[in-house]
């Protein structure tokens, strides 16, 4: 843990997709903090890179060019298989087509980060468990995904997300595949989570959602319009 | 992850495309069977040659006496060389890297007679070591000639098996008395049947044989037609022929570097070189299955492949929750050797069971399908086909899940 308490640190982040023919500039200099226990929106018109900031931000890709410092630790450099490990520990993500396992269950959706991290299958299920009580699915655990309305399965991701307790919390339109009631209680349910400690960043169209964190920084063509120094 | 869960996964997406995955275990079955069949059928092919070859005699070498070639102590060239009975003494005692000799007498177009039943036979007088050397084994209830019946004369024949059926058909005949040359003889024993590859005057099944002594008593040969000598191993043969130049050299008054003065069937050298030919005969079926099987492994790593990208989005998933680029990698390098050997234990089990069946099901020695031998899967013909597997197993596996543990977690997880 950093000791000034800043959880993210991007300094002149850029990223380029190279097809071949044509040079993307998707990033163009990112300079972004977040502090631990934040709350935050990141808004734009589509196109606008929130997506790849994300994938970044969640070691899920690397910057073409810049730094990247997560807890204190620069990891914009990385390998593959040290990323894989901050991803199962320190960062939890939940996707707008919550991008669950369709044939297995519950249970062993939310497992799986477990799995990775190599627990024991008791310890596993205890937690997979208390986890899905905790978000009110207790009696769902065994259900496939498939078999699961769009709210439940949007929690069982979340649940899934907080499997290893990861400080870090990242979700890209969460509430975008869901009716206007389960979109509420999923955003209730990231307010819980913020009040609990986690530090949390939510990509999203939704114009009411900013007006609930703390803070809203907007995209556009690569570029942080506002408050991007925190 | 933990190998349970593996094979949880491994099972699930399995049944959800049952027909795919059946087919590809199906062609790994088959090419499993193809190369364990081919060696099988090849291994029982060359026991039973082997045995077949072997049924001449067990690492024997066969003389006959020739002519000479060289001008030896003012004796000329052209001279007839022979073998007496004390020659076969003086052998035995004279290289002692010999462990068993004998010596026959032939004669063709003798009449052996049982009754009305009149047969023009080849008789032979006979050492009692053949039995061993000759393999002139007797089916139970009878015996071969013995030193005794050398010793005096007796008038005791072994028949060979189908002169045996030809004079009593089914009837028991040891104890019973047969004529030859028109002198009774009592039936002492009847050859097992045999396949014989390798032969001189004609296959033993169809020949009467009795004591050497006996033969000479009645027909009068004052020479022996050929010897018959077994070193005490492989490895002595050379020697032996060696010295059997010098012996005989000395004796019969011939240079013993005189090849042409003796004539030499090597039986042992025959025996190598068989064993070469099988050996090439089954590297070559070995090559003709493994063939089969690697088209069987190229339709794995295919499927590997197809299945690599249908699930790319869950590969994305999995990465995105923490998975490393090993852990993607054991997994679909897993899947295909458990696909690899999920076949190829269904193919070893038919093939065992189909070589079984061939065991069971009954056969005349003599027919042309006996000599096919008993199909058998040896323990080296086990050993290779699984490590063959193996080796298909890892390579059908083994790009597709590079090129699986490859991919960026950010693009995976938005493949639709």
């Amino acid at each position: 843990m950093s000791s000034n308490g800043t959880m993210v640190k991007l300094s002149g982040v850029r990223k380029i997709y190279d097809t071949g023919k044509v040079k993307v500039e998707a990033l163009r200099g990112i300079d972004l903090s977040v502090r631990r226990g934040e709350f935050m929106t990141l808004v734009g018109p589509s196109g606008s890179g929130k997506s790849t900031l994300m994938n970044i931000l969640g070691c899920l890709d690397v910057p073409s060019d810049g730094t990247y410092e997560f807890d204190g630790q620069r990891v914009d450099r990385l390998p593959l298989s040290q990323l894989a490990e901050i991803r199962n520990r320190s960062i939890g993500f939940v996707f707008q087509n919550f991008n669950l396992l369709p044939y297995s269950t519950a249970l062993e959706n939310v497992e799986l980060p477990l799995v990775f991290r190599g627990l024991g299958a008791k310890e596993r299920r205890k937690r997979a468990s208390e986890l899905l009580e905790k978000i009110g699915l207790g009696d769902r655990m065994e259900h496939k995904a498939t078999e699961l309305s769009g709210g439940q399965m949007q929690r069982v991701a979340i649940a899934r997300a907080l499997a290893n307790n990861p400080p870090l919390l990242l979700a890209d339109e969460p509430t975008g595949n869901l009716d206007s009631a389960s979109g509420r209680e999923i955003v209730d349910l990231f307010e819980e989570l913020w009040k609990a400690g986690h530090t949390i960043m939510i990509i999203t169209h939704d114009p009411n959602l900013p007006m609930r964190t703390e803070r809203t920084i907007h995209m556009r063509d690569g570029r942080l319009e506002n408050g991007a120094a925190g | 992850m933990t190998l349970k869960l593996f094979l949880q996964y491994f099972w699930r997406d399995f049944r959800k495309q049952k027909k795919r995955a059946t087919l590809t275990v199906a062609a790994i079955v088959w090419g499993t069977f193809s190369i364990l069949m081919l060696l099988a059928f090849g291994e029982g092919l060359k026991d039973q040659l082997g045995k077949n070859q072997r049924s001449l005699g067990e690492c024997i070498i066969i003389v006959w006496p020739g002519q000479t070639s060289i001008p030896y102590k003012g004796l000329p060239r052209g001279r007839r060389i022979h073998f007496r009975p004390e020659d076969v003494e003086l052998i035995k005692k004279s290289i002692p890297e010999i462990s068993r000799v004998g010596a026959e007498y032939s004669n063709w177009g003798v009449d052996v007679v049982n009754g009305k039943k009149v047969f023009s036979q080849h008789v032979t007088g006979e050492y009692p070591t053949y039995e061993y050397m000759r393999v002139q084994y007797a089916e139970r209830g009878g015996r071969y000639l013995n030193d005794t019946d050398m010793e005096y004369k007796r008038r005791v024949v072994f028949l060979g098996y189908e002169l045996n059926k030809k004079l009593f058909g089914d009837e028991p005949s040891v104890g019973q008395t047969v004529f030859i040359s028109r002198i009774p003889f009592t039936v002492i024993g009847v050859g097992q049947n045999k396949q014989q590859m390798g032969m001189y005057g004609g296959p033993d099944v169809e020949k009467a044989t009795m004591p050497a002594t006996t033969y000479q008593s009645i027909f009068g040969d004052k020479y022996l037609d050929n010897l018959v000598i077994q070193p005490r191993d492989a490895e002595t043969a050379e020697l032996v022929k060696s010295r059997l130049y010098q012996v005989m050299g000395a004796k019969a008054q011939f240079d013993p570097t005189d090849k042409q003065a003796l004539s030499i069937w090597d039986t042992i050298e025959n025996q190598k070189d068989f064993a070469k030919m099988m050996l090439g005969m089954q590297i070559f079926m070995g090559i003709l299955g493994g063939l089969t099987l690697l088209i069987a492994g190229v339709g794995v790593a295919n499927i590997m492949y197809v299945v690599i990208k249908e699930r790319t989005k869950e590969i994305g998933i999995k990465m995105a929750l923490g998975a490393r680029p090993q852990t993607i990698h054991n997994q679909f390098l897993l899947e295909a050797l458990l696909i690899c050997f999920s076949g190829g234990a269904i193919g070893i089990f038919i093939s065992q069971l189909l070589c079984d069946l061939a065991s069971i099901v009954p056969r005349d020695p003599t027919s042309s399908m006996s000599w096919l031998g008993n199909p058998t899967i040896s323990l080296p013909i086990g050993i290779i086909t699984v490590v063959i597997l193996a080796i298909i197993g890892l390579t059908a596996g083994y790009f597709p899940a590079r090129r699986a543990a490859r991919l960026n977690p950010a693009e995976t997880l938005r493949y639709e």
